[in-house]
């Protein structure tokens, strides 16, 4: 325990990291959960069927896999490319965005779904209202599907950030200092790798409880107006 | 290695040269080393059912109790699975493979040698334990769900509470846990990836020595993705099998719009 508190500030550092990414991760895998929504709900043959084949590689790919093919394969991509251009020399990518992109990729298959659903379940006839009102598309959007779309969303999209918190875990791996790698190096050197991932799970279990409740101010938020039994 | 070629160059020659040089990722390369990926799938399907299997047969009891809410044995399963489903799997896997040697107990009982210092049964443990908190819980809520008129029918034929758990209840249980199992089994392939952390050669394993052996970025990740996707792919087919023999009576004569699904769970 002496340990724990020696090494404490490595420990929220980490925790700060973890909780950046988290929020960065989930930021971009709503931007592409909408992306995917509105190409599976569009007429689009093309958009429908790459939406289509991106929802389903995502979720058939274990999350490590991608990351690491992201993180090494994409620094390659990305020198090859400016090799062959010839606009950019060496680059590099931060482990952060390697990370916040893989998890904010794979999240966003997943909040597809979620989001094609909630889209769905807003009744058409508002819709139309907004066309006959002559609302433009944005303003349709932002004005009637949205507002009523987070209510139907949150129940999927509290399931889907929760796990995405458990999933930053991964990016330990590919070096970005996260709580797990603050933890491991702090832990490694004291030789008591038991109490310091045991404190990493109970960090995790905290963050988990502390969205739990913001998510559920939410919900109460978005579902005034709503009869509840 | 080289680019020259000489002038009795076979179809061989030529695949290396064109995979080597001009194609993006390196088939032959690959290709080369497809009895190292086959060791790895052995690994990794090992691994996954073992822990499934293992993890499903502890979760029939737990799930009973929490179904029935045990007084003495409901509080503790409950934190067991709210712990295991709450963390990463990749921290639970480090403290039992990393962090049981803090113990001098653990390190001088008759378990270490053979079991707690080996990679291999760590990442079983693990898994084990994880898979069986999921499905405890979905188990647990397929349990009480059963519909009063089964459980009627079997007090009315006057059957003991342990017969109408073994022909009734599970039984029934099972077959309603089925959709939610088959996700279950592909979280816990993905999940299996997390083997390639502490040092395992499964899939991810070979992939990344691969790319470690021959400095290359794309093969051994690209070569394991497909791999995996092709895995899942066969699961889900099988499981679609399995619905359709043991759910045939549940389906819906009109099928009817469906709510959206709950969202994700892939990753651990």
């Amino acid at each position: 325990m002496e340990a724990l508190f020696e090494y404490r500030q490595s420990l929220i550092d980490g925790t700060i990291v973890t909780i950046q990414l988290a929020l960065a991760s989930v930021v971009l895998a709503i931007l592409f959960g909408l992306l995917g929504a509105w190409a599976k709900l569009s007429r689009n043959r093309i958009a429908q069927k790459s939406a289509d084949l991106y929802t389903t590689l995502i979720r058939g790919a274990p999350d490590l896999v991608l990351m690491l093919l992201f993180f090494y394969g994409g620094q390659k991509l990305i020198i090859d490319l400016g090799d062959w251009s010839g606009l950019w020399g060496y680059v590099e990518i931060h482990q952060f965005t390697a990370g916040a992109v893989t998890i904010g990729i794979i999240f966003g298959a997943y909040m597809t779904e979620t989001f094609r659903g909630a889209i769905l379940a807003v009744p058409r006839g508002q819709i139309e209202a907004g066309m006959a009102y002559g609302m433009f598309k944005l303003q349709i959007f932002t004005r009637i599907i949205w507002p009523q779309m987070v209510q139907y969303a949150l129940p999927g999209f509290t399931n889907n950030w929760l796990v995405l918190i458990k999933s930053t875990a991964l990016v330990s791996v590919i070096g970005l200092q996260d709580v797990v790698y603050n933890a491991f190096v702090a832990g490694r050197s004291v030789r008591q790798l038991f109490t310091f991932m045991f404190a990493v799970l109970v960090i995790y279990l905290i963050l988990t409880a502390i969205s739990d409740m913001g998510l559920r101010w939410l919900d109460r938020k978005y579902s005034a107006g709503v009869r509840r039994a | 290695m080289s680019t020259e070629t000489s002038n009795q160059t076979t179809i061989g020659d030529w695949l290396v040269l064109v995979s080597e040089n001009y194609s993006p990722i390196d088939f032959v390369l690959i290709g080369g080393h497809w009895d190292k990926f086959l060791k790895g799938a052995v690994v990794t399907l090992e691994l996954t059912f073992l822990a499934l299997l293992l993890g499903g047969l502890l979760s029939i009891p737990l799930a009973l109790i929490r179904a029935y809410q045990h007084p003495l044995l409901n509080g503790p399963v409950w934190c067991y699975t709210y712990f295991f489903r709450g963390t990463p799997l990749l921290v639970q896997t480090y403290m039992i493979y990393y962090g049981l040697s803090q113990f001098d107990f653990v390190r001088e009982s008759f378990l270490w040698r053979p079991i707690l210092s080996s990679a291999w049964w760590c990442a079983l443990i693990a898994f084990t334990l994880n898979t069986s908190a999921y499905t405890t819980e979905f188990l647990r809520g397929a349990i009480v769900t059963t519909p009063v008129g089964e459980v009627e029918a079997a007090k009315a034929s006057g059957m003991t509470w342990s017969t109408m758990v073994r022909r009734i209840i599970l039984p029934s249980s099972f077959r309603r846990a089925l959709p939610a199992y088959s996700n279950e089994v592909i979280f816990m392939l993905h999940g299996s990836v997390i083997a390639s952390t502490i040092t395992l050669q499964d899939i991810l394993g070979v992939g990344r020595w691969l790319n470690g052996r021959y400095y290359v970025a794309y093969e051994g990740f690209m070569a394991a993705l497909v791999m995996y996707v092709i895995l899942v792919f066969m699961i889900t087919r099988v499981f679609k099998f399995a619905e359709n023999r043991w759910l045939g009576h549940l389906r819906q004569r009109q099928e009817t719009l469906k709510p959206a699904p709950a969202g994700a769970g892939g990753v651990r």
